[in-house]
């Protein structure tokens, strides 16, 4: 039996984001539910959230990311063989969304597949797009991470309707040059499946329901050791990443964790500030809004870890397209 | 050798300098976190994380919901190494 050419290293070459156009702020939330303004601001740091509407299904928002990042990418939808959304809510158990998403954008025929890892889904996608590359199984990968939270949210549930919002994220994935250097890191990737009660929807009549605290408790103890060995596989010091991107679960999570990991000159995304917890879009969709305003260089480390239900959690570090 | 009262104070004093920014001379023993020293649940459990890794005492989120001043944080954590 013959294998396929392998390719010695991806990388991403573009990415692109998606938000539903309406904004809904914590005093909007204030005026339905028993909460306010500076309470949501100082357990979480969201100010504002992004909510799809009614008739925005998940597909939509993933096309509008994944078309973005194709077109910044510069190929054309025939350079694409294969699709991955990571979506913990998708429109339908059959069919998937990344067919016919892939569809929607003129790629025809791509291998397309969802994956499911919560809010680590675009970490685990991005791991499984640069092993597709590596050893031929596709030559340019598109990944999306796309959620439409709020239709599993019950909206008179304080807990969880302050966080949870809706957006997409995606990347281009191909193969490095010759002459350049590897721009996907190698995965570090794990699951603690006791933990699989702290956050859950039990049916599909029920709404999403999260153990905070120990929710809180796990990520700001169990990560920082993730993200430092993730660094530690690629060979980069954590003093010279550029940018930090970890999910954006919650303000104070993303604070804590960068403090224990030690990257002094890295630029910390808070994107969940005006996004709020867009599972597994959050972290795509941050590194998109990050790269257009111009605030981390072309070229330069960043390291991205996901983590959410399951629990599951990765982490690698990439190179900025 | 058990920690003193006062060295679990002067540690706990650091911890709470660090993760809420509350300068450690304002943590005395009768101050309650949430309503003296404006601590909420989410830093209660940051510092409970630290005083682990300190103090080598774990306090689970059951019993930490229960400890309302910087004296029973130092109480627990006195009983907790004698115990241990």
């Amino acid at each position: 039996m013959r294998l396929s050419d392998g390719r010695s290293g991806a990388q991403i070459l573009s990415f692109g984001g998606y938000q539903p156009a309406k904004v809904v702020t914590n005093d909007d939330l204030a005026a339905t539910v028993e909460t306010n303004d500076a309470w949501i601001r100082s357990r979480t740091g969201i100010v504002s959230r992004r909510i799809a509407g009614p008739d925005e299904t998940v597909a939509d928002m993933a096309v509008a990311a994944g078309g973005k990042a194709l077109a910044a990418s510069g190929l054309t939808p025939e350079d694409i063989d294969l699709v991955i959304v990571a979506t913990c809510t998708p429109e339908a158990q059959i069919p998937n969304t990344a067919a016919p998403v892939a569809r929607r954008l003129g790629i025809c025929a791509p291998g397309a597949y969802d994956l499911n890892a919560a809010c680590a889904g675009f970490c685990y996608a991005l791991a499984n797009a640069s092993d597709a590359v590596r050893t031929g199984s596709a030559r340019h990968v598109l990944v999306i991470g796309a959620e439409k939270l709020s239709q599993w949210v019950d909206w008179t549930d304080r807990s969880t309707c302050i966080i949870f919002a809706d957006g997409a994220g995606a990347a281009v994935v191909g193969p490095v040059t010759e002459d350049t250097a590897p721009g996907i890191g190698p995965v570090v990737w794990g699951s603690d499946g006791d933990m699989a009660d702290k956050i859950f929807v039990k049916d599909r009549n029920s709404f999403i329901f999260q153990e905070g605290q120990a929710v809180f408790r796990w990520a700001t103890t169990a990560l920082h050791p993730v993200a430092k060995q993730a660094c530690e596989r690629a060979g980069v010091d954590p003093a010279d990443l550029a940018a930090f991107i970890p999910h954006q679960a919650n303000l104070r999570i993303v604070e804590a964790i960068a403090r224990k990991l030690g990257a002094p000159q890295a630029k910390v995304a808070d994107d969940i500030v005006t996004a709020g917890n867009t599972s597994s879009a959050s972290i795509p969709l941050a590194l998109s809004r990050m790269i257009e305003r111009g605030e981390i260089p072309s070229g330069a480390p960043a390291l991205l870890i996901g983590f959410g239900a399951g629990i599951c959690y990765a982490a690698q570090v990439i190179k900025v397209p | 050798m058990a920690m003193t009262e006062q060295e679990i104070l002067a540690g706990l004093g650091e911890i709470i300098d660090e993760v809420a920014g509350v300068p450690a001379d304002q943590v005395t023993p009768e101050k309650t976190f949430v309503d003296d020293l404006d601590i909420d649940s989410l830093s209660m459990v940051e510092i409970a994380v630290a005083a682990q890794d300190k103090f080598g005492v774990e306090i689970p989120d059951d019993q930490l919901k229960d400890l309302k001043t910087v004296q029973d944080v130092v109480d627990y954590v006195r009983r907790s190494a004698v115990s241990a």
